[in-house]
């Protein structure tokens, strides 16, 4: 294989472990996926192309996915439901200065009620940067770039 | 009261007043239009958008006063104008984008084109084709402009209104009120971003929770448990003399918790084993003079100024049919603020959105009461938590904003 393919399949499994981890509500696996000082933010399109700031969710560091796991489990109040998540079209963006690499992959959120029902709940790019760590992929930064400004109710599972 | 609706309303206010809410308020299609026509196109003031979205001549942004979509523009003069987004020909939103910059407004259907000041100046083939079809020769330019909402900026903050009556915008405030926004936008802004969060409700049992001080330190754990707004600190509950308006604060670093039921243990929302691994959250710093940590301010019938510690808000409320919603958020630090201050707002503002740790459980309780009612229209909300009146007063322990909110709608809607 080559060592493109070889690399971006080696994300396109730690994506799957990403994704399995949070639709088989694993959740307190969700912060090791990630470096100690990791960022991981949710945002919208329209945010993100005008240059502001603020997320819908914003982690910076292990610690505070841990209080947002804590939160969704002892903390906040929601009706019980499940994600589904649908990713495709990884690609390499660039190799990142500080190290690592940059990669776009396409996600979708099937959101499934107690009650059964079923809306497409976010669909957007992952704006990720992988560092190898002890021969092991591991997400310096994630950023979920939703396609829409509008959340359905609430947002409590991470994306 | 507007006398611009013809709806025939079968609909009668209990006697026991605002501290009872039929359910009806909340399901009837027949009020919903009626709303439409005596609240969001009658004798009311309606936020439209921020000066700072719209700083160059041309520039503008689209918005809803109820079912209505507008246009905000800043003209050739630098003057404020707000117009209704549709084309006085044939009826066609003119501007679909949600913000952008024009030097004037061109339908996309038969290219009919209106100036910044909503005057029409070009028709597509106004003389037809070699003399033959075009407009008729005495087609009267001048009344075929834009429809044009009367406009009043307070503070940066844009409003308009349908109504050639209603009072003056800081008189339909109030000075209470009106401190209230100078003292958020007491200098200049700068935007950290909006999204929008959208409900399962009928708009007003949301603007009900807004005005609830009863329920935050109770639904939301994490106002409570750390501490950043209990019904035990010192506070306020101020109600315009109409109703419509409220002001709540408290100060967090005022406070006497012992002896009230946060220390018995029998709130869900109190758990004093919950810890944070990283704090940072809600590290906050004091920003305002008078020590308010928390303060929220619901504007009648559907604008909310914000400040939950340092994270600076106005929420504007849209109603989506009887029975939906759609709650847009506008969040923003200070032009001069420093990088520190500015990542603490974007920490703080965690706390807030759709996926709030504070706030989430907001969009989804209306939703709990809207499936519930809908075969019940004669059944009634209970409020009488602080009294059955709508005084000023220190507790927060009320529903008296709740049943201000009540009063302004009676008043309006003349039920």
């Amino acid at each position: 294989m080559a060592p493109y393919d070889e690399l971006i399949h080696r994300v396109e499994r730690r994506t799957a472990d990403y994704i399995g981890c949070i639709d088989d509500g694993a959740l307190e696996r969700w912060p090791a996926l990630f470096m100690e000082d990791g960022l991981y933010r949710i945002v919208t399109r329209e945010n993100h192309a005008r240059g502001l700031p603020a997320s819908l969710l914003y982690c910076r560091g292990q610690g505070m996915m841990h209080d947002r796991v804590a939160a969704l489990r002892r903390a906040n109040i929601y009706e019980p439901h499940v994600y589904r998540h649908l990713v495709a079209g990884t690609r390499l963006i660039r190799e990142e200065p500080a190290g690592g690499w940059r990669f776009s992959t396409n996600f979708q959120v099937i959101r499934t009620m107690h009650t059964g029902e079923m809306v497409v709940f976010a669909v957007g790019v992952y704006d990720d940067v992988l560092v190898e760590r002890e021969g092991v992929l591991v997400f310096a930064e994630k950023t979920v770039v939703c396609d829409s400004s509008r959340i359905d109710t609430l947002l409590v599972i991470p994306l | 009261m507007s006398k611009t609706t013809t709806t025939e309303l079968t609909f009668h206010w209990p006697a026991l007043g605002v501290s009872r809410v039929p359910y009806q308020v909340f399901t009837d299609p027949a009020l919903y239009a009626c709303e439409q026509a005596r609240i969001f196109r009658g004798d009311v003031w309606h936020w439209v958008g921020l000066e700072v979205e719209t700083p160059a001549p041309g520039d503008f942004t689209t918005q809803w006063i109820g079912d209505t979509p507008v246009i905000m523009i800043r003209d050739t003069q630098g003057v404020m104008k707000v117009f209704v987004n549709r084309c006085a020909h044939r009826g066609a939103m003119l501007c679909v984008d949600q913000r952008g910059q024009t030097k004037q407004f061109t339908c996309v259907y038969h290219n009919w084109s209106f100036d910044l000041d909503g005057r029409l100046r070009g028709v597509a083939f106004r003389h037809g084709v070699r003399n033959q079809g075009g407009l008729p020769p005495d087609f009267d330019f001048a009344a075929h402009g834009l429809q044009r909402l009367r406009v009043e900026v307070l503070h940066g903050l844009v409003f308009a209104t349908f109504s050639a009556h209603v009072v003056p915008l800081a008189d339909w405030f109030g000075p209470r009120m009106t401190a209230h926004i100078a003292r958020i936008f007491q200098r200049p802004i700068r935007l950290l971003g909006s999204y929008s969060q959208f409900m399962h409700n009928n708009w007003k049992l949301y603007m009900e929770n807004v005005k609830d001080t009863y329920h935050a330190s109770i639904l939301h754990l994490f106002l409570t448990t750390f501490g950043l707004n209990r019904l035990s600190m010192e506070g306020g509950l101020e109600t315009s003399p109409c109703g419509g308006h409220h002001l709540s604060w408290s100060k967090r670093t005022a406070e006497q918790m012992a002896g009230t039921e946060y220390t018995q243990g029998t709130l869900r929302a109190m758990q004093q084993d919950f810890r944070l691994a990283d704090p940072r959250v809600v590290q906050t710093w004091p920003e305002f003079p008078d020590g308010v940590t928390n303060a929220i301010q619901g504007i009648f019938p559907n604008f909310v100024v914000q400040q939950i510690q340092n994270s600076l808000a106005v929420r504007l409320m849209v109603p989506r049919g009887v029975d939906a919603c759609e709650l847009h958020w506008v969040l923003f630090g200070y032009a001069d603020d420093t990088p520190e201050q500015t990542e603490m707002r974007l920490l703080q503002s965690n706390l807030v959105g759709p996926a709030g740790l504070v706030s989430m459980e907001d969009g989804m309780i209306g939703s709990w009461i809207q499936r519930t009612i809908a075969q019940d229209p004669d059944q009634t909300a209970v409020l009488e938590m602080g009294g059955r009146a709508i005084p000023s007063h220190g507790s927060r322990v009320s529903e008296a904003s709740v049943r201000g909110f009540w009063q302004a709608y009676r008043t309006v809607m003349d039920v």
